[in-house]
């Protein structure tokens, strides 16, 4: 199929960048979105010029390291996948598709479409662990967990850190990675006795990192590859009321 | 890291709330609260209009009595304490928001927001625009006619019945009832909802009901308040009372003897 792409370059840091056209001809069906962009950059290698750098690993949907605002939305708009598993059959002949970077203060371009996402590595320094060594994996039911707190730290871990829901936000809100990662460990026995120090320090460290606030839009959920429910930022919002209040009295 | 010599201090722990994103959101939905409740509070006394002249203007005249005079000031302190609260955080997390995604993208997209949370700072900043006005309009009353309206039943007392009447006859002031109004429901759709969010409340059980609970409340507001103006204008809603003042004047007073 050909495709016309309009894709954001940027040469550093601090370049202020700009959307270049490209022309993305003959690209099989079967390929995958990443795939489509390392055709074009063999071309563009081949051509003399500077490859689009854009950042994937696995290339499977489980490492959280791909990213890509695809016309709009990050990881395009078919709900439940990462941008590695985005096909070209669900485009059209003759489409142009907007390639742009996540875009959040809190997440500098380091070039083109790649952005340094460490603040959330920072966000998880600040309370996303449990202190004590629980050892390796228990023997199941060994330690007693209901069913329903198991299932919901399940589909609270899921998340695989890409930050979608962050470039999906239009104010830029890290509540649904923070509050996914604060949820898979608040309710478990080995995270519960540190929820409320953990609470407070995850969410102190995304506001230092510049992350702007919810505003209920639901936009993040609407986009995550794990499709991760906003139901974690209203029980992140529970549990610092409460942990705020007991921090203020105790 | 949060540190126990940290968390000692009352104020710090104060300072640190309003500071954060959550504390202010909910501040945000508190305000909210208060706000709404006065505004389901106020449409049901507004539609004592339909009751006529006497309860109308009994029920005014309560508000203005109660607790020798000294209720309804503090009422509007606690309303405009809420009302300058929710404007003060709101106006910061919107500042703060805009600085968090400062360069836009080209092509921009939504999946699922609503069109009411998309204009939220502009259905609120008219909202205050309006409220502005329709204090003075029928609080302050600067139109000395509508000011000097006296209820024939009991000279002594303001005619708000009368008052509410005479105000709505300019259609350009329906009109802009009309918009605010809107609005003002436009906010709601998505503001009642996001409170139940921000405090915590919303879970796979109770998503549903929130979501509608926002649109009832919406609707019932939206209808609530705009019957009055809209029902003036279209002649349904008429002050009989004022056109036979003069002729039933002594009556009514030989009435109340
Ligand atoms: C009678 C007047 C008002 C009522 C009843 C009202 C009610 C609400 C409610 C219930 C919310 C949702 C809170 C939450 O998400 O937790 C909200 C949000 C908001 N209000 Fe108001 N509001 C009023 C006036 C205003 C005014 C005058 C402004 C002008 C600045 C304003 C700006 C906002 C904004 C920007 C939000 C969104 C905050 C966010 O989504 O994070 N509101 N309002
Ligand atoms: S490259 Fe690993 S999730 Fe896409």
């Amino acid at each position: 199929m050909n495709l016309t792409l309009k894709v954001w370059r940027q040469a550093h840091a601090n370049d202020t960048g700009s959307i270049e056209t490209y022309p993305a001809n003959d690209i099989p069906e079967e390929a995958s979105f990443l795939e489509m962009l390392d055709i074009v950059n063999e071309r563009i290698i081949e051509d003399g010029g500077d490859p689009i750098h854009f950042d994937h690993d696995c290339r499977e949907g489980i490492c959280g390291m791909c990213s890509l605002t695809i016309n709009g939305v990050p990881h395009t708009k078919d709900s439940g996948i990462t941008t590695c598993q985005v096909h070209m059959r669900k485009f059209r002949e003759g489409d142009t598709i907007w390639v742009e970077p996540f875009r959040a203060r809190a997440f500098p371009i380091v070039k083109d479409l790649m952005t340094d996402r460490s603040a959330f590595d920072r966000i998880i320094a600040a309370g996303g662990y449990i202190s004590v060594r629980t050892g390796s994996a228990p023997d199941a039911n060994s330690i007693p967990i209901s069913k329903d707190d198991a299932n919901d730290a399940f589909d609270a871990a899921a998340c695989i850190g890409c930050g979608a829901c962050v470039a999906a936000c239009k104010n830029a809100s890290a509540m649904l990675f923070v509050g996914a990662k604060a949820n898979h460990l608040n309710k478990l026995p080995q995270g519960e006795p540190e929820k409320d120090k953990r609470v407070l320090g995850m969410v102190r460290q995304m506001d230092a990192e510049g992350f702007g606030n919810c505003t209920n839009q639901y936009e993040c959920e609407g986009v995550c590859p794990k499709e991760i429910s906003a139901d974690v930022i209203a029980k992140l919002n529970r549990d610092y009321a409460a942990a705020a209040t007991r921090e203020a009295v105790e | 890291m949060i540190n126990k010599s940290q968390m000692n201090s009352l104020g710090q722990s104060l300072l640190n709330f309003w500071r954060s994103s959550i504390g202010k959101k909910l501040i945000v939905a508190v305000t909210g609260i208060i706000l709404v409740g006065f505004l389901l509070a106020h449409m049901a006394g507004n539609l004592l209009v339909f009751q006529g002249r006497e309860p109308m203007n009994d029920y005014a005249y309560f508000l203005h009595h109660f607790l020798h005079g000294a209720g309804i000031w503090l009422f509007r302190l606690v309303l405009l304490g809420a009302f300058v609260l929710h404007i003060v955080t709101t106006i910061c997390l919107v500042r703060e928001n805009r600085a968090a995604r400062e360069e836009r993208y080209a092509c921009e997209a939504t999946v699922k927001a609503s069109g009411s949370s998309k204009i939220m700072i502009w259905s609120g900043l008219t909202v205050l625009g309006f409220v502005i006005f329709h204090i003075f309009h029928f609080t302050v009353r600067v139109d000395p006619d509508l000011a000097a309206m006296k209820d024939p039943l009991d000279p002594s007392r303001h005619d708000v019945y009368g008052m509410v009447i005479a105000g709505f006859q300019n259609p350009l002031v329906v009109l802009f009832y009309i918009i605010a109004v809107t609005l003002l429901c436009s906010h709601l759709r998505h503001g009642v909802a996001s409170l139940f969010q921000t405090l915590g409340f919303r879970s796979e059980k109770t998503r549903v009901a929130i979501g509608y609970l926002g649109i009832a409340i919406a609707i019932i507001l939206w209808l609530g308040f705009l019957s009055i103006p809209s029902l003036v204008t279209f002649g349904l809603l008429e002050d009989k009372g004022a056109a036979i003042e003069h002729s039933s004047h002594s009556t009514a007073s030989l009435l109340k003897c």
